[in-house]
């Protein structure tokens, strides 16, 4: 037998099943149905606020363009590749998972945790530089030209929707992290790993929030 | 029968009698399907009450006839209400052309209007009957709603914009106006009362206050001490759009798009004027924000309006 | 199956564990369940106290009891209690929750502890609000429009904001888990089509919660920031558009009546056909009206906008699809008339209530379409036409249909009968005193009294007075059956497995059930509803 795969024993099998469930086919399906209508109640979320973004990028068209150019586009762009390999990386995270590979999963879970930290920080950088540059909404907002009071607009909406999609990646991050923990326990097999699917599945959403929020935000008329 | 109370509220302009109209027919549909259903639950309870303990009655699965009858039978009623009700509703928005114009502000807790001869008044409105009288309103705080039952008008008064609404009163009195949305603490002392007179004593009245100076004359004067005219002029010194003939029309913008420069565009160009830049222009107009009032802006949009070549209204 | 007598111990789910800890911390979906009907039984006592002092105040046209301040907070407190943290959860929470699992044949949900889960976040939303009414309210109404409740308020609005959008979490996650768990935990032979219409209700509901909840979250998350920060989100002043903050709160705010009103109609299959002993008519059409009610539902929410400056062409648009979705509800009507058609009927309290809900739901939906009448709609918005309307549907309609489902799985969840002749007077109480209290407001509402005013003409009186003295025995109606229904815990008959021989798997197991519902998982092989003797069996 191929090192690190164990066939798990019917203990395991019925260790890893919940009470409610008949069988471990119909928990895992649950939990991927759970996983999914979750997933559809998060696009609900971001809608709101995308629906807003788009009410007002139509009413003040030359306000959020303008507003737009200070962004740095070059970070997003970073942000936008290094999100994306992390993506990549938890695809073969949950593959390590299939296979019964504990290493690869681990290895490849924690590749992700720092790909997505790595989001975080360059986001973190860009925030700082927007504070020092008096971009923050509120009392210190200060733009020049005349577009200023559609200027705060767009920034009240890219902290808010880049800040809703910080959040979950902190959570998700914590989530690897948990994953991590579990998997170095043994806690996955290839007949068990539905958790770690999950968590792609919630990776793969987040990812693709940032591949709307990126042209959304940063690459208005910028030709 | 003499109740002491009113059950119905008084019909007091060209519209109320055509909304009561549907509003009966809208009345007899909900009676005859209350009562048929009514009677039915209660014809069934009775004739079909359980009368052993032993019953166990045969299984009816269904019927689709029954059921396309009880759907297109509804479907059909109410397009019917649907049709009626949004063709009179699109009487009730379009404003005919020769209206009465009265700009209304509405604020926490009052309401101000200004008569086209520069009459002011708060929360009572005086109007004349057989003429349609148009009201274009704003807020100057908070959304409020400008409501006069005995007309079965209402509409919104938000900050920010305009919206309008029309009426033509039919028969003297006096009748209670209110705002119709919560807007704090006196919401519900927001109420007024519009007046309705006969054009002569219509005609009185207004010229009854005093002396009155309209709204265009004022515009004139803020258009100038404002120094509008430094950039909106007619030569080659202009770095704004001429305003001469320019109410009314379509104005193409920098980004392509057009715009009709109705009151709303004036309003927004006045206080956020980068918004929107017309074609072949910089955005260098500065906001007149905090510079200008609800009043002042309706006054300076009556003084555009003024400035046509068709000699209708010239600025006295 | 015999009646356990109180000498044999049998276990089950209310007796297997005793102490505080084992009630906070169970994962029972049933215990779940009452966990759930105490919280919202406190919060309806509650927003019933507001309703009492709103009628008090409103019997003279003077503003003579309260404060113009504390009127407006207590009509705003008595919606956002009321809806949020009654009518939403109501029946989901406390029905749904006991018997989802029950009806298809399950141990339990399918995710118990995000159920627990889905207490504590509601709870904590709702000591959030109770914090924010203690320390003095918010007056904004429970529509918290812009720019008054981000500029103009001084209210605590952020706190009651937070406690809302907190509680939010909580209907998702129920909707969630009964979506779920209604597609992957059915018991064998138990299809889509054999299953009781409580759960396609369930179902529908669900849907919205899921779809619906997460944009009034952001909405009032955008409040709470412009509020705190100061920015423009929704403030003209500051460039924003305060109607582009009615559209994103009645985008769920709508749907949300549905989630109301699905559940109700769901109970009222049950009733109606267990009290006349008959299969439901039209069981297919029921099934997908409910649904069609879901997806039209979330179409229609610009006609609370109709005079907000909408445009002409949108407003049309909502009306006609506002027409649209009253067809499915009046097929559903029809249908549970047709069921009493032949049937061989009794009239216990569930069955009461069920009769009074179907009449003054078909008033209630009736008076909705004079308001997807555009003409119409123009002069009676925000008029007490429309507070009547709702009341009708959410009063006459859900609340009856709940107080019905209370009592018809009463023996189910508690082990106890509640006295029937107290249950039946209670019925009868409560539906004189709703239709003296909310009828009279259709007539002030076309007369032109608007929503929101303590001070009123001085004509207006009489029908005032009249709707206050109906309040006052609504009142009394509603504290009837919270007396008796405590006292059946101690001293009720003691329940059969299956007081009401009705069909359902729920009714199979003893009453009260053990912990994990059923000793073995049930195979379903009949149809819902088969109340028919055998020898007329049908396909």
């Amino acid at each position: 037998m191929p090192i690190g795969r164990r066939r798990p024993t019917l203990a395991e099998h019925h260790a890893a099943l919940a009470h409610q469930f008949d069988d471990l086919d119909q928990q895992r399906e649950a939990s991927s149905l759970g996983m999914w209508v979750f997933l559809v109640t998060e696009i609900m979320f971001f809608g709101g606020l995308f629906t807003g973004y788009t009410v007002y990028r139509h009413a003040y068209p030359e306000a959020f363009a303008d507003a737009s150019r200070r962004l740095a586009v070059a970070l997003g762009a970073v942000n936008t590749a290094v999100l994306i390999c992390s993506s990549l990386t938890m695809a073969l995270a949950v593959r390590s998972a299939q296979v019964g590979k504990r290493r690869g999963v681990i290895a490849f879970l924690s590749l992700t945790m720092l790909l997505g930290s790595a989001f975080l920080v360059v986001k973190g950088v860009e925030y700082a530089h927007k504070f020092h540059d008096h971009l923050v909404p509120g009392a210190t907002f200060a733009f020049e030209g005349p577009h200023r009071p559609h200027a705060e607009l767009f920034f009240s909406f890219y902290f808010a929707m880049t800040g809703l999609h910080a959040l979950h990646m902190v959570i998700g991050i914590g989530i690897l992290a948990a994953l991590v923990v579990l998997s170095s326990r043994g806690r996955f097999s290839p007949d068990d790993y539905a958790a770690v699917e999950n968590t792609g599945l919630y990776w793969h959403f987040v990812d693709i929030v940032w591949i709307f929020l990126f042209p959304l935000l940063y690459l208005i008329s910028r030709t | 029968m003499r109740l002491g109370f009113p059950l119905f509220p008084e019909q007091a302009s060209t519209v109320a009698g055509q909304v009561d109209a549907l509003y009966f027919f809208l009345v007899a549909v909900s009676v005859f399907f209350s009562v048929l259903i009514f009677v039915l639950l209660i014809y069934f309870a009775v004739k079909y009450r359980r009368r052993s303990d032993a019953e166990w009655p045969r299984p009816i699965v269904g019927d689709l006839r029954l059921e396309l009858l009880w759907t297109l039978i509804p479907l059909g009623i109410t397009m019917v209400m649907f049709i009626w009700g949004a063709s009179l509703y699109v009487t009730m928005f379009r404003p005919p052309a020769e209206a009465l114009e009265i700009s209304v502000i509405g604020k926490q807790w009052m309401w101000k209007f200004q008569h086209p001869g520069g009459q002011r008044e708060i929360n009572a409105l005086h109007v004349p009957t057989g003429r349609p009288v148009k009201l274009t309103m704003t807020s100057e705080d908070v959304i409020h709603s400008f409501f006069v039952p005995a007309f079965r008008t209402k509409m919104d008064v938000l900050p920010g914009r305009y919206t309008t609404t029309w009426f033509e009163a039919t028969k003297i009195g006096q009748y209670h106006s209110f705002c119709a949305e919560y807007c704090g603490t006196q919401h519900a002392g927001m109420i007024g009362q519009v007046v309705v007179l006969p054009p002569a004593q219509y005609e009185k009245w207004l010229a009854g206050g005093g002396p009155a100076e309209s709204p265009t004359v004022t515009g004139a004067k803020l258009f100038q001490t404002l120094g509008c005219g430094a950039c909106h002029r007619a030569d080659t010194k202009a770095r704004g759009p001429s305003l001469d003939n320019l109410f009314g029309t379509r104005v193409r913008m920098r980004d392509g798009t057009t715009v009709i420069a109705d009151e709303g565009y004036l309003r927004e160009s006045i206080l956020s004027p980068n918004a929107r830049i017309v074609a072949g222009y910089q955005p260098v107009m500065p906001t007149f924000r905090g510079q200008i009032g609800e009043e002042g802006i309706f006054q300076i949009i009556a003084y555009i309006k003024s400035l046509v070549r068709e000699e209708r209204a010239k600025v006295r | 199956m015999m009646a356990t007598s109180l000498s044999e111990r049998r276990e089950h789910y209310l007796n297997i564990s005793y102490g505080v800890k084992s009630w906070l911390l169970t994962t029972d979906h049933k215990r779940i369940a009452l966990l759930y009907l105490i919280s919202i039984t406190l919060f309806f006592f509650l927003g019933g106290a507001f309703a009492v002092l709103i009628r008090l105040e409103l019997l003279t046209p003077t503003g003579d009891l309260l404060q113009s301040e504390t009127y407006n907070k207590l009509f705003t407190m008595h919606g956002v209690t009321m809806v949020f943290f009654f009518l939403i959860p109501s029946i989901p929470a406390v029905l749904g929750n006991f018997l989802v699992p029950m009806m298809i044949g399950a141990r339990d949900l399918a995710f118990p502890r995000l159920n627990l889960a889905s207490w504590y976040i509601y709870t904590i939303g709702g000591l959030f609000t109770l914090v924010a009414a203690v320390a003095g309210g918010v007056d904004t109404g429970w529509t918290f429009y812009t720019p008054y409740s981000t500029s103009y308020a001084n209210t605590h609005v952020i706190l009651t904001a937070v406690g809302i959008f907190i509680t939010g979490f909580s209907s998702i996650l129920t909707g969630l888990n009964f979506i779920v768990t209604i597609h992957t935990m059915r018991a064998p032979g138990l299809t889509w089509f054999r299953l009781p219409l409580f759960i396609w209700a369930q179902y529908a509901a669900s849907l919205i919660m899921v779809l619906g909840t997460p944009v009034v979250a952001i909405a009032i998350v955008l409040v709470a920031l412009e509020r705190l920060l100061r920015i423009g989100i929704f403030d003209p002043a500051l460039g924003g558009d305060p109607v582009l903050f009615q559209h994103l709160f009645w985008f769920y705010s709508h749907p949300a009546v549905y989630i109301m009103i699905l559940p109700a109609m769901g109970v009222i299959n049950e009733l109606i056909t267990c009290f006349s002993r008959k299969r439901i008519f039209g069981y297919p059409f029921i099934a997908f009206s409910g649904l069609a009610i879901a997806l039209l539902g979330f179409l229609v929410w610009g006609h609370h906008m109709f005079l907000s400056s909408q445009s002409v062409y949108a407003s049309m648009v909502f009306s006609i699809l506002s027409f649209l979705v009253a067809i499915p509800s009046a097929v559903k009507v029809f249908n549970w008339t047709a069921t009493l058609y032949k049937g061989s009927i009794s009239y216990e309290t569930p069955m009461l209530y069920a009769f009074g809900f179907i009449g003054l739901f078909t008033v209630g939906g009736l008076t909705g379409l004079f308001l997807a009448t555009l003409a119409v709609d123009v002069h009676v918005h925000d008029t007490y036409f429309i507070v009547a309307h709702f009341h009708y549907i959410m009063v006459g309609g859900v609340i009856m249909a709940y107080l019905g489902g209370i009592h018809f799985w009463w023996p189910k969840m508690s082990g106890r009968m509640y006295p029937e002749g107290w249950g039946r007077l209670a019925a009868l109480v409560i539906f004189i005193g709703f239709n003296l209290t909310f009828f009279p407001q259709f007539l002030l509402g076309y007369l032109g009294m608007p929503r929101r005013y303590h001070i009123y003409p001085p004509e207006f009186q009489v029908l005032n007075v009249m709707s206050s003295a109906g309040a006052s025995i609504l009142g009394v109606g509603y504290l009837i059956p919270m007396v008796y229904l405590l006292w059946s815990l101690r001293y009720g008959a003691v329940a059969d497995p299956n007081p009401w021989e009705a069909k359902g798997l729920e009714w199979e197991t003893p009453s009260p059930p053990p912990t994990a519902n059923f000793e073995k998982t049930p195979v379903v092989t009949e149809e819902a509803y088969a109340y028919w003797p055998k020898e007329a069996d049908v396909g």
